[in-house]
């Protein structure tokens, strides 16, 4: 292995291989994965030419499953273990979920099944046992994945997984497992709407104000963005994280079964209905009216004319209810109607004319159409993980993204109190002190809970966060600095410091809706049962490609950096430890590795920092330049 | 762990390269804030090592809390009148002048008959004109920090903008009641 690699004269840097990366929109309908190919975002087809894969996934009693087109077309003779609209469930509790009796699966509380974790994530009762959504999810990615790299002929470095922008915490977590679960590294969580506008503005290299309207499957959000020179700034979103497409399908079947005089279904006749209803929806974006025909169970024929005034009639109320989020956004972020330059149309459910017509009339101009809204969000992906493996591209770029919606805690009498506002820019964090209010107190418990209402109970919790060993004092004397930390994925992190002392109060998390680490475990290890994988082997190749990138970073940076930065027995420090690393990377052993992977990082700490000092100066020198050429 | 070493003994202003005074040019705020996070963001540092990735996110998020301190019209003036030693007291000092307190239940009578009559064109008029005031009792603050360095009235004129921020908030959450 070369230390020093000699470039080319006129090369100002050595070549580096292109690193295989994805964007990937798991979408509540459709997923699709999209790659930027010589520097231009694709989506990556199937087999048989499909760029979308249905999200669906069946289960069989032995245990296989089936994903996309396949499981789509026996929905309706196998409803139970044939699962639809999974994002629906990811990150939410049985109470959530509004009408149970109009989908067709065995719900188990997860409260019930022993994890102990009231109210806890919902799950499923298949003929290959209980899911759940988070390993139904992982379904659909690992057949993306597979198509990525068997269309790539590699492996990924990583994936940017787009979520909707109005995703809670629990949300984005389970977003985050599904991935681990298929085996994917998750480089970013990108907020849907963004990933639509990066794939716009970058195209239409635009600068103002524009609104991206959002309508999916089973999410609506709206994202402000301000573009100006490469930054893509979200001034604000607002959303709602249970309204889309599927909606409007369930209300042309429900006025089916009103027309018809039809009542109690049993299970394949209501997804038969529902999948026509669907159908209907998509007939009349293009036509007047159309013809749903079905043939039930007990041989009942049905036909009946849905016409689009009548479908609009059913279904205005729910696009009315996505401009009150709209009329948020907009108050928040500080604008007018007027000061909106363009407005850019995502997911399949802005295709219908009512939608189309509400949004035009709205913000008084025609919608920005001139992208596939299927596709957008992938191809918006693409290019976000293609900066994020550290592929070079040609324009230097930057997203600011916020945070949805704002994160407190819980105070005395049920009441919330504020730590993070809703549409703070992204990462942020804020600290906040506490105390005991008994003498010899060693622990506490915080609450932390997402949303904008007053009432603990009115929003959503995220997790209780139990903080141990305190030492003891008089009530009162402790001081517990606990720090609130949002990162570049919009999702919390919480640490603990106790100031009299100085020791790190161990913290101890109980998500609400979320997955506990064992409960991930046991998921991976069912998984690679069928795979057939080695949970040892996985863990060392793991650890093997993390080393060799952290290799490969320290070293370019310390050609960059090393000599101008740092003195000859601090680069020395460095060079041990890498060596260090090389040595135990030849054993297998996993653990050797990880701790000379930790080794290595807290050595470069101090070198890190200095090279962003000297970033930042670079950033300021820089504008002095510009300033003089100005004047 | 140990603490970060980078330069925290900065001030806001100094981070941004602006003269330490009330009244700054927002644009070229903007533009340095942009120049900053091109910098530092998480987003530059992705594919490098866990340390450059620590300090990427710490230097980030101390850009962003800075920029919002400044970008607002009263985190700017608390942030200002805090380097002169000023605490602004809004918490603790709530002594306002009469007529600016009949002032504020006028102003709550009239959201709540808004609100109570769905009188959208009313919120949003009652909205302009508080944008308005605040904006001249910007214009004051600037100048009693700025040209006068009079602090202990600006720290007042902080106090009453705090209290318009709270009504406008409530003409926000008016405007969400007659949404709903």
């Amino acid at each position: 292995m070369a230390l020093l690699q000699i470039s080319e004269p006129g090369l100002s840097t050595a070549p580096h291989e292109h690193r295989l990366a994805v964007g990937i929109d798991l979408g509540t309908t459709n997923s699709l994965v999209a790659t930027v190919r010589n520097g231009i975002s694709v989506v990556l087809n199937d087999a048989d030419g499909r760029a979308l894969l249905p999200s669906v996934v069946r289960y069989f009693p032995d245990g296989s499953v089936q994903v996309g087109v396949a499981a789509q077309e026996m929905q309706s003779e196998d409803p139970v273990n044939t699962i639809i609209s999974v994002k629906r469930f990811m990150g939410r509790g049985l109470s959530d979920i509004g009408d149970i009796s109009s989908v067709p699966y065995r719900f188990v509380d997860a409260s019930s099944t022993g994890s102990g974790q009231a109210p806890g994530m919902v799950q499923l009762r298949t003929a290959a046992g209980i899911k759940s959504p988070v390993e139904v999810s992982a379904e659909i990615l690992k057949v993306l994945h597979a198509r990525a790299e068997a269309a790539l002929g590699g492996e990924l470095v990583g994936a940017v997984i787009a979520v909707p922008a109005y995703f809670d915490d629990a949300q984005r977590q389970a977003t985050k497992d599904a991935a681990k679960l298929a085996g994917l590294n998750v480089l970013r969580l990108l907020n849907e709407p963004t990933a639509a506008a990066i794939a716009y503005g970058l195209d239409n290299a635009s600068e103002g104000v524009y609104a991206v309207y959002d309508l999916g499957g089973g999410t609506f959000d709206i994202s402000i963005l301000k573009l100006t020179r490469g930054v893509f700034e979200v001034l604000a979103t607002n959303g709602n994280s249970a309204l889309g497409g599927d909606d409007f399908d369930h209300r042309i079947y429900c006025w089916l079964l009103e027309m018809n005089n039809l009542s109690a279904l049993g299970a394949q006749d209501a997804r038969q209905l529902l999948t026509r209803s669907r159908a209907a929806k998509e007939e009349l974006t293009d036509h007047a009216g159309t013809r749903i025909t079905a043939i039930l169970s007990n041989g009942e024929a049905i036909d009946t004319l849905l016409k689009q005034q009548d479908f609009q009639a059913m279904s205005q109320n729910l696009v009315t209810h996505t401009l009150q989020p709209v009329r948020r956004a907009l108050r928040d972020a500080g604008l007018k109607v007027e000061d909106i330059k363009g407005v850019v149309m995502v997911g399949g459910a802005t295709r219908m004319p009512l939608v189309q017509h509400a949004v035009a009339e709205f913000f008084k101009q025609t919608p920005l159409t001139n992208l596939d809204p299927d596709k957008v969000v992938a191809l918006g992906a693409a290019i976000q993980a293609n900066v994020l493996a550290g592929n070079r591209s040609a324009d230097d770029w930057l997203l600011l993204d916020v945070i949805p919606l704002s994160l407190s805690i819980e105070t005395m009498g049920g009441l919330t109190e504020k730590i993070i506002p809703r549409n703070s820019t992204i990462p942020t964090a804020r600290a906040q002190e506490f105390t005991t209010f008994k003498d010899g107190q060693t622990a506490m418990s915080i609450h932390v809970v997402q949303g904008e209402r007053e009432l603990v109970s009115d929003c959503r919790s995220l997790a209780r966060f139990e903080l141990r060993g305190i030492p003891p004092m008089v009530a009162g004397s402790a001081r517990i600095r606990i720090t609130f930390q949002v990162d570049a994925d919009g999702m919390l992190n919480v640490t603990a410091r106790e100031l009299v002392h100085g020791v790190e109060a161990a913290i101890a998390v109980k998500p609400s809706y979320g997955l506990s680490d064992d409960e991930i475990m046991r998921m991976l290890q069912d998984s690679n049962q069928h795979a057939q994988e080695d949970m040892q082997a996985r863990a060392l190749r793991e650890q093997q490609v993390e080393a060799e990138q952290l290799l490969e970073a320290v070293q370019n940076a310390l050609l960059q950096d090393g000599a101008t930065l740092l003195d000859e027995a601090a680069q020395g420090r460095i060079l041990t430890c890498m060596n260090e690393l090389r040595a135990v990377l030849e054993t297998a052993d996993h653990a050797a590795v990880k701790r000379a992977i930790i080794k290595l990082n807290d050595a470069t700490v101090p070198f890190a920092q200095a090279r962003m000092d000297k970033s930042v100066a670079h950033a300021l020198s820089g504008r002095k330049l510009t300033e003089l050429s100005l004047d | 762990m140990q603490s970060p070493s980078f330069d925290f003994k900065q001030d806001f202003f100094q981070l941004f390269g602006l003269s330490q005074q009330y009244r700054i040019d927002n644009a070229l705020l903007d533009q340095r804030y942009h120049a900053l996070q091109m910098q530092v963001h998480p987003d530059k540092f992705s594919h490098l090592s866990e340390a450059e990735r620590r300090v990427s996110m710490q230097w980030a998020t101390r850009v962003n809390e800075a920029y919002q301190t400044m970008a607002s019209p009263i985190s700017r003036a608390r942030y200002l009148l805090s380097l002169q030693g000023v605490d602004t007291q809004e918490e603790t000092n709530t002594a306002m002048p009469m007529d600016f307190l009949m002032q504020q239940m006028e102003w709550r009578d009239a959201i709540e008959e808004a609100q109570h009559e769905s009188d959208v064109r009313a919120l949003d008029q009652m909205e302009l004109r508080l944008q308005h005031e605040m904006r001249e009792l910007q214009q004051k603050i600037a100048a009693k920090i700025d040209d006068e360095h009079d602090y202990a009235m600006a720290a007042e004129s902080v106090r009453k903008l705090k209290f318009m921020e709270k009504i406008v908030e409530e003409i926000a959450t008016a405007f969400d009641a007659i949404d709903h």
